[in-house]
Protein backbone atom coordinates (compact mmCIF):
# COMPACT_ATOMS: atom_id res chain seq x y z
CA UNK A 1 0.00 0.00 0.00
CA UNK A 2 1.19 3.60 -1.03
CA UNK A 3 0.43 5.50 2.34
CA UNK A 4 1.85 9.00 2.60
CA UNK A 5 3.15 9.97 6.55
CA UNK A 6 2.57 13.28 6.78
CA UNK A 7 4.33 15.13 10.07
CA UNK A 8 2.44 17.79 10.58
CA UNK A 9 4.14 21.37 12.14
CA UNK A 10 3.49 23.61 14.65
CA UNK A 11 5.18 25.50 17.07
CA UNK A 12 3.53 27.51 20.31
CA UNK A 13 0.21 25.99 20.46
CA UNK A 14 -0.21 26.49 16.74
CA UNK A 15 -0.11 24.47 13.37
CA UNK A 16 2.10 25.94 11.21
CA UNK A 17 0.85 26.97 7.47
CA UNK A 18 2.96 24.58 6.10
CA UNK A 19 0.90 21.65 7.65
CA UNK A 20 -2.23 22.46 5.35
CA UNK A 21 0.14 23.52 2.62
CA UNK A 22 1.41 19.50 2.41
CA UNK A 23 -2.61 19.44 2.53
CA UNK A 24 -2.66 19.90 -1.21
CA UNK A 25 0.41 17.53 -2.42
CA UNK A 26 -0.27 14.53 -0.10
CA UNK A 27 -3.60 13.29 -0.88
CA UNK A 28 -3.23 13.26 -4.93
CA UNK A 29 0.45 11.01 -4.49
CA UNK A 30 -1.38 8.76 -2.25
CA UNK A 31 -4.68 8.12 -4.24
CA UNK A 32 -1.95 7.81 -7.12
CA UNK A 33 0.53 5.02 -5.19
CA UNK A 34 -2.96 3.22 -4.38
CA UNK A 35 -2.70 4.25 -0.57
CA UNK A 36 -3.99 7.36 1.90
CA UNK A 37 -2.73 9.62 4.09
CA UNK A 38 -1.70 9.92 7.66
CA UNK A 39 -1.20 13.19 9.50
CA UNK A 40 1.13 12.48 12.64
CA UNK A 41 0.92 14.65 15.16
CA UNK A 42 4.28 14.62 17.78
CA UNK A 43 3.74 16.71 20.40
CA UNK A 44 2.00 17.37 24.08
CA UNK A 45 -1.45 18.75 24.51
CA UNK A 46 -2.47 18.79 21.08
CA UNK A 47 -6.21 18.06 20.98
CA UNK A 48 -7.38 21.24 19.26
CA UNK A 49 -4.51 20.64 16.46
CA UNK A 50 -5.68 17.06 15.73
CA UNK A 51 -9.52 18.31 15.39
CA UNK A 52 -8.31 20.74 13.07
CA UNK A 53 -6.26 18.68 10.83
CA UNK A 54 -8.66 15.45 10.56
CA UNK A 55 -11.41 18.30 8.81
CA UNK A 56 -8.94 17.72 5.78
CA UNK A 57 -10.25 14.50 5.80
CA UNK A 58 -7.34 12.17 6.30
CA UNK A 59 -6.57 10.19 9.46
CA UNK A 60 -5.09 11.81 12.37
CA UNK A 61 -2.92 10.07 14.33
CA UNK A 62 -1.77 11.56 17.51
CA UNK A 63 1.91 10.95 20.21
CA UNK A 64 0.79 12.84 22.99
CA UNK A 65 3.35 12.89 25.55
CA UNK A 66 5.33 15.84 27.55
CA UNK A 67 8.12 14.79 26.76
CA UNK A 68 7.78 16.39 23.06
CA UNK A 69 6.66 19.61 24.52
CA UNK A 70 9.48 20.94 22.20
CA UNK A 71 10.88 19.99 19.39
CA UNK A 72 13.92 18.27 19.50
CA UNK A 73 15.60 16.49 16.12
CA UNK A 74 17.23 13.59 17.88
CA UNK A 75 13.54 12.52 19.42
CA UNK A 76 11.51 13.21 16.21
CA UNK A 77 14.37 10.98 14.71
CA UNK A 78 13.88 8.34 16.98
CA UNK A 79 10.20 8.48 16.72
CA UNK A 80 9.93 8.28 12.61
CA UNK A 81 12.78 5.80 12.56
CA UNK A 82 10.37 3.02 14.73
CA UNK A 83 7.60 4.55 12.89
CA UNK A 84 8.79 3.86 9.31
CA UNK A 85 9.90 0.53 10.69
CA UNK A 86 6.36 -0.32 12.01
CA UNK A 87 4.21 1.36 9.46
CA UNK A 88 6.21 1.12 6.32
CA UNK A 89 4.87 3.98 4.51
CA UNK A 90 5.80 4.52 0.69
CA UNK A 91 6.18 8.26 1.33
CA UNK A 92 7.28 10.17 4.37
CA UNK A 93 6.98 14.03 4.32
CA UNK A 94 7.26 16.93 5.98
CA UNK A 95 8.37 20.59 5.81
CA UNK A 96 11.21 21.94 4.61
CA UNK A 97 11.53 23.81 7.54
CA UNK A 98 14.27 24.80 10.32
CA UNK A 99 12.57 21.45 11.91
CA UNK A 100 12.16 19.74 8.81
CA UNK A 101 15.63 20.40 7.88
CA UNK A 102 16.88 19.52 11.39
CA UNK A 103 16.19 15.88 11.41
CA UNK A 104 15.04 14.67 7.77
CA UNK A 105 18.61 14.18 6.43
CA UNK A 106 20.12 12.45 9.58
CA UNK A 107 16.97 10.00 9.10
CA UNK A 108 17.55 9.28 5.88
CA UNK A 109 21.19 7.96 6.68
CA UNK A 110 20.35 6.16 9.58
CA UNK A 111 17.61 4.52 7.50
CA UNK A 112 19.29 4.10 3.89
CA UNK A 113 16.55 5.66 2.47
CA UNK A 114 16.62 8.48 -0.52
CA UNK A 115 15.78 12.07 0.36
CA UNK A 116 14.70 14.82 -1.86
CA UNK A 117 14.37 18.18 -0.03
CA UNK A 118 12.60 21.15 -0.71
CA UNK A 119 10.25 20.29 -3.49
CA UNK A 120 8.12 22.69 -4.87
CA UNK A 121 6.10 19.53 -6.36
CA UNK A 122 5.62 15.42 -6.27
CA UNK A 123 3.99 13.23 -8.38
CA UNK A 124 3.86 9.37 -9.03
CA UNK A 125 4.19 8.64 -12.69
CA UNK A 126 4.22 5.09 -14.02
CA UNK A 127 5.45 3.68 -11.14
CA UNK A 128 8.45 6.72 -10.13
CA UNK A 129 8.12 8.97 -7.77
CA UNK A 130 9.09 12.18 -9.08
CA UNK A 131 10.02 15.50 -7.18
CA UNK A 132 10.49 19.35 -8.52
CA UNK A 133 13.05 21.54 -6.97
CA UNK A 134 14.44 24.59 -7.70
CA UNK A 135 18.22 25.56 -7.72
CA UNK A 136 20.32 28.52 -7.95
CA UNK A 137 18.04 30.59 -5.86
CA UNK A 138 15.02 29.50 -8.33
CA UNK A 139 16.49 30.63 -11.74
CA UNK A 140 16.60 26.72 -12.77
CA UNK A 141 14.15 23.82 -11.92
CA UNK A 142 15.37 20.13 -11.22
CA UNK A 143 12.76 17.11 -12.07
CA UNK A 144 14.63 14.27 -9.45
CA UNK A 145 13.30 11.17 -9.63
CA UNK A 146 13.04 8.54 -6.72
CA UNK A 147 15.03 5.19 -7.24
CA UNK A 148 12.60 2.46 -5.94
CA UNK A 149 13.25 2.33 -2.08
CA UNK A 150 10.90 1.29 0.65
CA UNK A 151 10.00 4.67 1.71
CA UNK A 152 10.63 7.81 0.34
CA UNK A 153 11.36 10.91 2.02
CA UNK A 154 10.74 14.36 0.91
CA UNK A 155 10.69 17.92 2.69
CA UNK A 156 8.53 20.71 1.16
CA UNK A 157 9.28 24.12 0.30
CA UNK A 158 7.14 27.11 2.33
CA UNK A 159 4.36 28.46 0.44
CA UNK A 160 5.05 26.58 -2.52
CA UNK A 161 1.24 25.69 -3.20
CA UNK A 162 -1.84 27.03 -2.14
CA UNK A 163 -3.36 25.26 1.19
CA UNK A 164 -6.65 24.10 0.29
CA UNK A 165 -9.91 24.31 2.15
CA UNK A 166 -10.94 21.85 4.45
CA UNK A 167 -12.63 18.42 2.49
CA UNK A 168 -14.20 16.06 4.72
CA UNK A 169 -14.12 14.82 8.11
CA UNK A 170 -11.49 12.43 8.98
CA UNK A 171 -10.46 10.62 11.95
CA UNK A 172 -8.27 10.96 15.15
CA UNK A 173 -6.50 8.33 17.14
CA UNK A 174 -4.16 8.09 20.08
CA UNK A 175 -1.20 6.00 19.32
CA UNK A 176 1.75 5.01 21.49
CA UNK A 177 5.15 6.75 21.11
CA UNK A 178 7.65 4.59 20.21
CA UNK A 179 10.19 6.36 22.05
CA UNK A 180 10.46 5.57 25.72
CA UNK A 181 13.72 6.92 27.39
CA UNK A 182 14.91 10.89 27.40
CA UNK A 183 17.77 11.98 25.92
CA UNK A 184 20.59 14.20 27.46
CA UNK A 185 22.93 14.56 24.51
CA UNK A 186 20.50 17.61 23.01
CA UNK A 187 18.71 19.88 25.23
CA UNK A 188 16.00 21.91 24.08
CA UNK A 189 17.05 25.22 26.50
CA UNK A 190 14.21 27.91 25.74
CA UNK A 191 12.69 30.01 22.99
CA UNK A 192 14.49 34.06 22.34
CA UNK A 193 11.62 36.14 20.92
CA UNK A 194 12.36 38.20 17.85
CA UNK A 195 13.89 41.61 19.22
CA UNK A 196 11.76 44.66 19.32
CA UNK A 197 13.06 47.68 17.16
CA UNK A 198 12.25 51.34 16.72
CA UNK A 199 9.80 50.68 13.60
CA UNK A 200 7.27 47.75 13.32
CA UNK A 201 7.66 47.30 9.77
CA UNK A 202 4.70 44.69 9.80
CA UNK A 203 2.47 47.69 10.15
CA UNK A 204 4.49 49.66 7.34
CA UNK A 205 2.23 51.83 4.82
CA UNK A 206 5.42 52.11 2.45
CA UNK A 207 8.17 50.10 2.79
CA UNK A 208 11.53 50.56 0.61
CA UNK A 209 13.27 47.37 0.75
CA UNK A 210 16.84 46.92 -0.11
CA UNK A 211 19.15 44.34 -1.06
CA UNK A 212 22.59 42.74 -1.78
CA UNK A 213 22.24 45.33 -4.80
CA UNK A 214 23.07 48.11 -2.58
CA UNK A 215 26.78 46.82 -2.41
CA UNK A 216 28.13 49.08 0.60
CA UNK A 217 26.75 50.48 3.55
CA UNK A 218 27.81 54.15 2.17
CA UNK A 219 24.78 53.82 0.11
CA UNK A 220 22.27 53.71 2.44
CA UNK A 221 21.77 57.56 2.37
CA UNK A 222 20.29 57.43 -0.68
CA UNK A 223 17.73 55.65 0.11
CA UNK A 224 16.78 57.28 3.75
CA UNK A 225 16.50 60.08 1.93
CA UNK A 226 13.94 58.56 -0.69
CA UNK A 227 12.15 57.19 2.40
CA UNK A 228 12.28 60.48 4.05
CA UNK A 229 10.19 62.08 1.12
CA UNK A 230 7.42 59.77 0.80
CA UNK A 231 6.44 58.50 4.58
CA UNK A 232 7.82 55.21 3.96
CA UNK A 233 9.70 52.74 6.47
CA UNK A 234 12.59 51.17 5.48
CA UNK A 235 13.31 47.32 5.25
CA UNK A 236 15.69 44.97 4.04
CA UNK A 237 16.61 41.14 2.42
CA UNK A 238 18.77 38.63 4.16
CA UNK A 239 21.60 40.11 2.75
CA UNK A 240 21.42 43.58 3.46
CA UNK A 241 20.74 42.10 7.13
CA UNK A 242 23.88 40.35 7.38
CA UNK A 243 25.50 42.47 5.88
CA UNK A 244 24.59 45.27 8.95
CA UNK A 245 23.04 47.67 6.70
CA UNK A 246 19.43 47.20 8.22
CA UNK A 247 18.80 46.33 12.02
CA UNK A 248 17.68 42.54 12.00
CA UNK A 249 14.17 43.40 13.22
CA UNK A 250 13.80 45.04 9.65
CA UNK A 251 14.11 41.56 7.55
CA UNK A 252 11.44 40.51 5.06
CA UNK A 253 10.98 37.16 4.57
CA UNK A 254 10.54 33.23 6.09
CA UNK A 255 13.19 33.84 9.05
CA UNK A 256 12.24 38.20 9.02
CA UNK A 257 8.89 39.36 9.33
CA UNK A 258 5.95 38.83 6.81
CA UNK A 259 4.84 42.11 5.78
CA UNK A 260 1.53 43.86 3.98
CA UNK A 261 2.32 47.42 3.19
CA UNK A 262 0.17 49.41 0.67
CA UNK A 263 2.96 49.77 -1.74
CA UNK A 264 6.07 47.66 -1.19
CA UNK A 265 9.68 49.28 -3.30
CA UNK A 266 12.28 45.99 -3.75
CA UNK A 267 15.83 47.54 -4.29
CA UNK A 268 18.24 45.83 -5.43
CA UNK A 269 15.88 42.75 -4.28
CA UNK A 270 16.75 39.09 -6.67
CA UNK A 271 13.79 37.86 -4.75
CA UNK A 272 14.60 34.45 -3.29
CA UNK A 273 11.45 32.68 -2.20
CA UNK A 274 12.22 33.01 1.53
CA UNK A 275 12.19 36.63 0.79
CA UNK A 276 9.08 36.86 -1.34
CA UNK A 277 7.39 34.77 0.96
CA UNK A 278 7.25 37.79 3.33
CA UNK A 279 6.55 40.40 1.13
CA UNK A 280 4.07 38.77 -1.35
CA UNK A 281 0.71 40.40 0.81
CA UNK A 282 1.86 43.62 -0.29
CA UNK A 283 -1.03 45.24 -2.56
CA UNK A 284 1.62 47.05 -5.22
CA UNK A 285 5.01 46.15 -5.79
CA UNK A 286 7.68 47.90 -7.39
CA UNK A 287 10.73 46.37 -8.05
CA UNK A 288 14.34 47.95 -9.49
CA UNK A 289 17.37 45.42 -10.22
CA UNK A 290 19.77 45.41 -13.04
CA UNK A 291 19.49 41.81 -13.76
CA UNK A 292 16.79 40.84 -16.01
CA UNK A 293 16.27 37.20 -14.61
CA UNK A 294 15.86 38.37 -11.32
CA UNK A 295 12.19 36.53 -9.76
CA UNK A 296 11.26 39.45 -8.05
CA UNK A 297 10.07 40.58 -11.07
CA UNK A 298 7.65 37.53 -10.82
CA UNK A 299 5.68 38.97 -8.25
CA UNK A 300 6.22 42.91 -9.23
CA UNK A 301 3.42 45.27 -10.35
CA UNK A 302 5.74 47.81 -12.29
CA UNK A 303 9.47 46.48 -12.96
CA UNK A 304 12.46 48.41 -13.57
CA UNK A 305 14.97 46.87 -15.21
CA UNK A 306 18.32 48.87 -14.54
CA UNK A 307 21.11 50.44 -11.80
CA UNK A 308 19.21 51.05 -9.15
CA UNK A 309 21.88 53.97 -8.39
CA UNK A 310 21.11 55.74 -11.86
CA UNK A 311 17.12 55.42 -11.25
CA UNK A 312 16.68 56.16 -7.57
CA UNK A 313 18.21 60.05 -7.20
CA UNK A 314 15.79 60.77 -10.43
CA UNK A 315 13.08 59.15 -8.95
CA UNK A 316 13.51 61.54 -5.57
CA UNK A 317 13.84 64.68 -8.09
CA UNK A 318 10.36 63.34 -9.91
CA UNK A 319 8.84 62.87 -6.81
CA UNK A 320 9.72 66.10 -5.55
CA UNK A 321 8.37 67.92 -8.41
CA UNK A 322 5.10 66.26 -8.78
CA UNK A 323 3.78 66.00 -4.93
CA UNK A 324 5.87 69.65 -4.91
CA UNK B 1 39.24 22.95 20.70
CA UNK B 2 39.71 21.39 17.05
CA UNK B 3 37.14 22.46 14.53
CA UNK B 4 36.56 20.85 11.19
CA UNK B 5 35.35 23.38 9.03
CA UNK B 6 33.64 21.92 5.22
CA UNK B 7 33.32 24.59 2.73
CA UNK B 8 32.26 24.57 -1.08
CA UNK B 9 33.14 26.42 -4.12
CA UNK B 10 29.92 27.74 -6.29
CA UNK B 11 29.32 30.10 -8.97
CA UNK B 12 27.95 33.36 -8.33
CA UNK B 13 24.49 33.47 -9.82
CA UNK B 14 22.74 36.23 -8.23
CA UNK B 15 22.76 38.77 -11.63
CA UNK B 16 23.54 36.18 -14.02
CA UNK B 17 21.75 34.59 -16.39
CA UNK B 18 22.21 31.14 -15.76
CA UNK B 19 21.86 28.97 -19.00
CA UNK B 20 21.06 24.97 -19.17
CA UNK B 21 24.04 22.55 -21.11
CA UNK B 22 22.51 21.06 -23.70
CA UNK B 23 22.68 17.48 -21.79
CA UNK B 24 19.79 19.14 -19.70
CA UNK B 25 21.71 17.77 -16.35
CA UNK B 26 24.27 20.42 -15.89
CA UNK B 27 24.39 24.26 -15.70
CA UNK B 28 26.95 26.01 -17.85
CA UNK B 29 29.01 27.48 -15.44
CA UNK B 30 32.32 28.95 -18.11
CA UNK B 31 30.95 32.06 -17.82
CA UNK B 32 30.57 32.35 -13.60
CA UNK B 33 32.89 33.74 -10.93
CA UNK B 34 33.23 31.17 -8.29
CA UNK B 35 33.54 31.58 -4.56
CA UNK B 36 33.09 30.20 -1.17
CA UNK B 37 29.53 29.50 -0.30
CA UNK B 38 27.83 32.45 1.56
CA UNK B 39 27.11 30.25 4.60
CA UNK B 40 30.05 28.83 4.84
CA UNK B 41 31.98 32.13 4.34
CA UNK B 42 30.16 32.59 8.19
CA UNK B 43 31.38 29.01 9.09
CA UNK B 44 35.03 29.72 8.65
CA UNK B 45 35.30 32.83 10.31
CA UNK B 46 32.87 31.02 13.21
CA UNK B 47 35.87 28.35 13.70
CA UNK B 48 38.61 30.97 13.51
CA UNK B 49 36.76 33.62 16.47
CA UNK B 50 36.55 30.05 18.44
CA UNK B 51 39.84 29.58 18.00
CA UNK B 52 40.83 32.33 18.85
CA UNK B 53 38.76 32.56 21.91
CA UNK B 54 39.60 28.98 23.05
CA UNK B 55 42.79 27.97 21.37
CA UNK B 56 43.03 24.47 19.21
CA UNK B 57 43.00 23.95 15.89
CA UNK B 58 40.98 24.48 12.84
CA UNK B 59 41.11 21.91 9.67
CA UNK B 60 39.48 22.94 6.24
CA UNK B 61 37.27 20.06 4.04
CA UNK B 62 36.54 21.13 0.60
CA UNK B 63 35.15 18.77 -2.46
CA UNK B 64 36.07 20.74 -5.25
CA UNK B 65 38.29 21.15 -8.09
CA UNK B 66 41.94 22.75 -8.32
CA UNK B 67 40.76 26.31 -9.04
CA UNK B 68 39.00 25.93 -5.49
CA UNK B 69 42.62 26.07 -3.97
CA UNK B 70 42.06 29.83 -4.27
CA UNK B 71 39.07 29.52 -1.81
CA UNK B 72 41.00 27.26 0.39
CA UNK B 73 44.07 29.28 0.78
CA UNK B 74 42.13 32.37 1.55
CA UNK B 75 40.25 30.22 4.53
CA UNK B 76 43.86 29.10 5.59
CA UNK B 77 44.98 33.06 5.22
CA UNK B 78 42.01 33.81 7.75
CA UNK B 79 43.20 31.79 10.27
CA UNK B 80 42.79 27.85 9.28
CA UNK B 81 45.32 25.81 10.26
CA UNK B 82 45.61 22.85 7.20
CA UNK B 83 43.30 21.95 4.11
CA UNK B 84 42.17 19.06 2.77
CA UNK B 85 40.55 19.00 -0.50
CA UNK B 86 39.10 16.12 -2.31
CA UNK B 87 38.58 15.91 -5.76
CA UNK B 88 37.07 12.67 -7.70
CA UNK B 89 34.71 12.75 -10.51
CA UNK B 90 33.31 9.34 -9.28
CA UNK B 91 31.27 10.79 -6.70
CA UNK B 92 27.51 11.67 -7.77
CA UNK B 93 27.58 15.64 -6.09
CA UNK B 94 23.67 16.10 -7.02
CA UNK B 95 22.89 14.07 -3.93
CA UNK B 96 23.66 15.95 -0.83
CA UNK B 97 23.69 12.17 1.13
CA UNK B 98 26.72 10.90 -0.72
CA UNK B 99 28.52 14.09 -0.41
CA UNK B 100 28.02 13.68 3.53
CA UNK B 101 29.56 10.24 2.90
CA UNK B 102 33.09 11.21 1.44
CA UNK B 103 33.21 14.39 4.03
CA UNK B 104 32.65 11.54 6.73
CA UNK B 105 34.68 9.10 4.34
CA UNK B 106 37.53 12.20 4.71
CA UNK B 107 37.66 12.94 8.74
CA UNK B 108 36.61 9.73 10.05
CA UNK B 109 40.71 9.07 11.46
CA UNK B 110 40.35 12.99 12.92
CA UNK B 111 39.84 13.72 16.41
CA UNK B 112 37.18 16.79 16.63
CA UNK B 113 35.25 18.92 18.94
CA UNK B 114 33.28 21.04 16.48
CA UNK B 115 32.14 20.42 12.51
CA UNK B 116 30.83 23.20 11.09
CA UNK B 117 29.42 24.22 7.99
CA UNK B 118 27.15 26.26 6.09
CA UNK B 119 24.04 25.54 6.33
CA UNK B 120 22.63 25.96 2.69
CA UNK B 121 24.83 26.10 -0.57
CA UNK B 122 23.55 28.81 -3.26
CA UNK B 123 23.54 26.82 -5.85
CA UNK B 124 21.53 23.67 -5.24
CA UNK B 125 20.25 24.62 -1.51
CA UNK B 126 19.33 20.98 -0.44
CA UNK B 127 20.18 21.92 3.27
CA UNK B 128 20.93 18.79 4.21
CA UNK B 129 24.89 18.02 4.50
CA UNK B 130 25.74 19.12 7.45
CA UNK B 131 22.76 17.18 9.11
CA UNK B 132 23.49 14.16 6.95
CA UNK B 133 27.46 14.76 7.71
CA UNK B 134 26.66 14.26 11.94
CA UNK B 135 24.35 10.95 11.40
CA UNK B 136 27.40 9.35 9.36
CA UNK B 137 30.03 10.76 11.67
CA UNK B 138 27.87 9.81 14.69
CA UNK B 139 27.35 12.92 16.80
CA UNK B 140 24.99 15.39 17.38
CA UNK B 141 23.86 18.23 15.68
CA UNK B 142 22.00 21.24 15.24
CA UNK B 143 21.35 23.15 12.00
CA UNK B 144 20.36 27.04 10.81
CA UNK B 145 22.77 28.27 13.99
CA UNK B 146 23.20 31.80 14.53
CA UNK B 147 25.14 31.99 17.89
CA UNK B 148 27.24 29.68 19.58
CA UNK B 149 28.39 29.45 23.11
CA UNK B 150 31.38 26.89 23.81
CA UNK B 151 30.38 25.76 27.49
CA UNK B 152 32.99 22.75 28.84
CA UNK B 153 32.29 19.41 26.73
CA UNK B 154 28.96 21.24 25.67
CA UNK B 155 28.10 23.88 22.90
CA UNK B 156 24.99 25.72 23.04
CA UNK B 157 23.43 26.74 19.85
CA UNK B 158 20.69 28.95 18.60
CA UNK B 159 19.10 27.93 16.10
CA UNK B 160 17.07 30.42 13.51
CA UNK B 161 13.45 29.26 13.63
CA UNK B 162 10.97 31.68 11.49
CA UNK B 163 9.69 34.96 12.11
CA UNK B 164 12.80 35.93 14.45
CA UNK B 165 12.71 33.71 17.00
CA UNK B 166 15.32 31.61 17.91
CA UNK B 167 15.49 28.14 19.73
CA UNK B 168 18.38 27.59 22.18
CA UNK B 169 19.74 24.02 22.38
CA UNK B 170 21.99 22.17 24.49
CA UNK B 171 24.36 19.68 22.57
CA UNK B 172 27.71 17.68 24.22
CA UNK B 173 30.49 17.65 22.16
CA UNK B 174 31.34 16.37 19.92
CA UNK B 175 28.77 17.72 17.53
CA UNK B 176 28.14 19.25 14.00
CA UNK B 177 26.29 22.97 13.83
CA UNK B 178 25.49 24.14 10.60
CA UNK B 179 25.83 27.79 10.35
CA UNK B 180 23.46 30.29 8.95
CA UNK B 181 24.42 33.64 7.53
CA UNK B 182 24.48 36.91 9.52
CA UNK B 183 26.18 34.93 12.62
CA UNK B 184 28.99 36.65 12.60
CA UNK B 185 31.00 39.58 10.15
CA UNK B 186 33.66 37.26 8.08
CA UNK B 187 36.98 39.36 8.12
CA UNK B 188 39.16 40.43 5.07
CA UNK B 189 42.55 37.88 5.08
CA UNK B 190 45.15 40.11 5.90
CA UNK B 191 48.17 40.38 4.09
CA UNK B 192 50.41 38.63 6.76
CA UNK B 193 47.61 35.84 6.58
CA UNK B 194 47.74 35.01 3.01
CA UNK B 195 51.68 35.06 2.89
CA UNK B 196 51.24 32.52 5.79
CA UNK B 197 49.01 30.45 4.24
CA UNK B 198 50.99 29.26 1.23
CA UNK B 199 53.36 27.63 3.84
CA UNK B 200 50.17 25.89 5.02
CA UNK B 201 49.42 22.27 4.25
CA UNK B 202 46.79 21.65 1.54
CA UNK B 203 46.51 18.18 0.53
CA UNK B 204 44.61 16.53 -2.41
CA UNK B 205 42.74 13.35 -1.82
CA UNK B 206 40.83 10.99 -4.16
CA UNK B 207 38.44 8.42 -2.98
CA UNK B 208 40.75 5.52 -3.42
CA UNK B 209 43.82 7.97 -1.04
CA UNK B 210 40.87 7.78 1.86
CA UNK B 211 39.97 4.33 1.40
CA UNK B 212 35.96 5.63 0.13
CA UNK B 213 34.54 2.77 -2.23
CA UNK B 214 33.45 4.59 -4.86
CA UNK B 215 30.52 1.82 -5.48
CA UNK B 216 29.37 3.98 -2.03
CA UNK B 217 29.02 7.46 -3.30
CA UNK B 218 28.75 7.40 -6.94
CA UNK B 219 25.59 7.49 -9.27
CA UNK B 220 25.12 3.95 -8.62
CA UNK B 221 24.77 4.69 -5.05
CA UNK B 222 22.45 7.55 -4.60
CA UNK B 223 19.18 7.00 -4.68
CA UNK B 224 17.63 9.46 -6.79
CA UNK B 225 18.45 10.35 -10.40
CA UNK B 226 18.66 14.22 -11.34
CA UNK B 227 16.76 13.38 -14.18
CA UNK B 228 16.44 16.88 -16.44
CA UNK B 229 17.34 21.08 -15.62
CA UNK B 230 15.11 23.48 -17.19
CA UNK B 231 14.65 27.25 -17.03
CA UNK B 232 11.46 27.83 -14.87
CA UNK B 233 9.07 29.71 -17.18
CA UNK B 234 8.72 33.19 -14.96
CA UNK B 235 5.22 34.48 -15.27
CA UNK B 236 5.32 38.21 -14.94
CA UNK B 237 2.13 40.15 -14.59
CA UNK B 238 4.72 43.31 -14.03
CA UNK B 239 4.28 46.12 -16.54
CA UNK B 240 7.90 46.85 -17.42
CA UNK B 241 9.27 50.79 -17.60
CA UNK B 242 11.41 51.29 -20.35
CA UNK B 243 13.47 54.23 -21.21
CA UNK B 244 16.61 56.10 -20.12
CA UNK B 245 17.08 55.65 -16.49
CA UNK B 246 15.88 59.05 -16.14
CA UNK B 247 13.18 58.52 -18.15
CA UNK B 248 11.82 55.33 -16.07
CA UNK B 249 11.90 57.21 -12.98
CA UNK B 250 9.83 59.86 -14.30
CA UNK B 251 7.29 57.62 -15.72
CA UNK B 252 7.73 55.69 -12.15
CA UNK B 253 7.19 58.91 -10.22
CA UNK B 254 3.79 59.48 -12.09
CA UNK B 255 2.33 55.89 -11.28
CA UNK B 256 3.10 56.55 -8.15
CA UNK B 257 1.73 60.00 -8.05
CA UNK B 258 -1.16 59.42 -10.16
CA UNK B 259 -2.17 56.02 -8.54
CA UNK B 260 -2.40 57.59 -4.93
CA UNK B 261 0.19 55.17 -3.80
CA UNK B 262 2.61 58.13 -1.97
Amino acid sequence: MGNVLLLAEHRQGALRDITFEMMAIAPKVAEDMGGEVTALLIGSGMDDMAKKLSEYGVKVQVIDDPVFENFNAEKYQKVLSALIDEKKPAVLMTGQTAQGVDFMPALAVEKKLPLVAEAVGLEYVDGTLKATRQMYSGKVSASVAFKPAETYLVTIREGAVEAPEPAAAGSVEKIDSPFKEDITYRKFVEYIEAEVGDVDITQSEILIAVGRGLKEDKNMPLIEELAQGIKADVAGSRAATDAGWIPHDRQVGTSGKTVKPKLYLAMGISGAFQHVAGMKGAKTVVAINKDPEAPIFAVADYAIVDDMFKVVPALQEKLKELKG
Amino acid sequence: MKTIVCIKYVPDTSEAEVKVNPDGKTVDNSRFSYDINDADNYAVEESVLIKEDKGGEVDVVSIGPKKSDVMIRMALAKGCDRAKRIEDERIADHDPLMVAKVLAGAIKSEEFDLIMTGCMANDDGHMSTGVALAEEVGVNHASMVKKVEVLDGKVKAHRELEGGLMEVVELELPAVLTIQTGINEPRYAPIRGIRQAQKKELSVAGLDDLSIDPAEVGAEASQVVLENLYIPEVESAAEFIEGEPEEKAEKLASILVKGGLV
